[in-house]
């Protein structure tokens, strides 16, 4: 994965949740950033501007950590 | 009572697709679907204006007013009740968006299309009390008219406040319920963003249940006391006999376990009925992932051990989920419900979910004489109100 797509989604994120982009690593969970399912979908429809991409709900659905986002985002952009 | 739905155009349509179980979820025909991750939901289809109001009326009217003066009208039919002394009428309404579909056309025409100004009549066609107060205009009544709105626990909101009017004398009788009309480009994209509608159907308390199916319509219920239906030889359709409310003070989306059934015990204690009398639950079941195990777990928590004697249906697996008229609707198919001795079922069930071991009338209908039901509903906001209905061959 290339370091600037997993850097623009940490920033998506941390701008999102108004949380430092420190406190956010490619490993973090979405536990440990408390981020709950409506910050979760307030974070994908920020992705989907960010990226300019349409992100189904199923594929959204199990996602737990930063790097399954950045995993996900990647495939979507490579498909686009 | 009177109900227009997906389920057709009046309470004999609707109660057949209740108890043949057949959903009326479609794909849909009023937008652009294609522009869509969802494709279908629950529209009252075949829906022609003209067939209730005037040219001048439909101008002044979104389509949710419609609705409610369409079921009231039904539903005072029905009752043939004579309002002797309108002042002593009351008329309280729920809705959650009001007329939305209006005002997202009024501002399709000035930023998508680049007009000046918009129609004249978006004000009154928008606002959520449009409803009952053509209700007030179209029937006469001059008691107290107002409009709920607490998301999808507006009707259940609405009809527990015209039960307490009349039970405490503040009213000699009422019509209440609610309505919506969901169906518009931008309110369908909101939905869409919020991630909770199914792209196929509604399947409450199924294992691969994928969300909800938003449907549209409207419910009105004629109520007045016992001793006055009584009086004037009214068929009696069934007995308010609780109302219970209570707010979950915890996420704005999320539901609480604890606040459902707060309004469940609470609904139950205040018309002095025992949990174990309950034999029917019109759950608010919307299909998602959280509101169903939320809500097993509520109706456990309210009924203890008795609810596993319970039956447990969700008809938004039917009419779809209306919304701000959504428990009015379920109102109505708990009462037809009680009436005919006939459980309708939850519709779409595919695979049961551990976490939703409740006895869910799967896509059958139950013939069972129930005398008591509670309806729930829950509302994004945490807001939750339960209504408690007696058996018409119970009084």
């Amino acid at each position: 994965m290339p370091d600037d797509l997993m850097t623009r989604v940490i920033n998506v994120i941390a701008t999102t949740q108004h949380i430092p982009v420190e406190s956010i690593t490619a490993d973090s969970t979405f536990e440990e950033l408390k981020i709950d399912s409506l910050d979760g979908i307030n974070i994908l429809f920020a992705l989907e501007n960010e990226f300019n991409i349409s992100i189904p709900d199923e594929e959204a659905r199990g996602i737990r950590t930063v790097r399954e986002m950045a995993a996900g985002v990647e495939k979507l952009t490579a498909s686009a | 009572m009177g109900v227009i739905s997906a389920l057709g155009p009046n309470r004999i349509a609707f109660w057949q697709s209740l108890a043949e179980g057949r959903p009326g979820i479609r794909a849909i025909e009023s937008i652009d679907r294609q522009q869509f991750r969802f494709q279908n939901g629950a529209e009252v289809s075949g829906y022609d204006p003209l067939c209730h109001f005037d040219e001048k009326q439909i101008g002044l009217t979104d389509r949710f007013a419609q609705y409610a003066v369409i079921a009231a009208r039904e539903a005072i039919q029905q009752s043939g009740i004579v309002f002797s002394d309108p002042s002593r009428t009351a008329i309280v309404t729920g809705s959650c968006v009001g007329g939305q579909g209006a005002m997202d056309d009024g501002f399709v025409d000035m930023y998508k299309k680049g007009l000046p100004r918009v129609n004249p009549m978006m004000i009154p066609r928008v606002m959520a009390n449009s409803g009952a107060s053509q209700m007030s205009m179209g029937f006469g009544i001059t008691g107290p008219t107002y409009t709920v709105s607490t998301a999808c626990s507006s009707a259940n909101h609405a009809i527990g406040q015209a039960y307490q009017m009349v039970r405490y004398g503040m009213a000699d009788s009422a019509i209440t319920g609610g309505s919506e009309a969901v169906f518009s480009f931008g309110f369908l994209k909101a939905w869409e963003a919020m991630r909770v509608v199914s792209p196929d159907t509604c399947r409450p308390f199924s294992k691969d249940r994928r969300g909800l199916i938003l449907g549209e319509g409207g419910a009105m219920l004629v109520l007045e006391t016992l001793e006055a239906a009584k009086a004037r030889g009214a068929k009696i359709l069934g007995e308010i006999a609780g109302f219970g409310m209570s707010s979950d003070a915890h996420h704005i989306t999320q539901p609480s376990p604890d606040g459902a059934a707060l309004a469940m015990t609470t609904a139950l204690k205040e018309g002095g009925v025992a949990p174990e009398s309950v034999g029917y639950v019109n759950a608010h079941g919307t299909g998602t992932i959280a509101n169903d195990v939320s809500e097993t777990a509520a109706i456990r928590k309210a009924f203890g051990a008795h609810a596993n004697r319970l039956l447990v249906s969700s008809t938004k697996s039917l009419h779809g989920h209306a919304l701000g008229a959504a428990g009015a609707i379920e109102a109505v198919a708990t009462l037809l419900a009680l009436q005919n001795g006939l459980v309708p079922p939850t519709a779409n069930f595919t695979e049961a979910d551990p976490l939703c071991d409740l006895d869910i009338v799967p896509n059958i209908a139950r013939a069972v004489d129930v005398e008591v039901a509670i309806s729930n509903s829950f509302a994004f906001g945490g807001l939750n109100a339960v209504l408690v209905f007696r058996s018409p061959n119970a009084l």
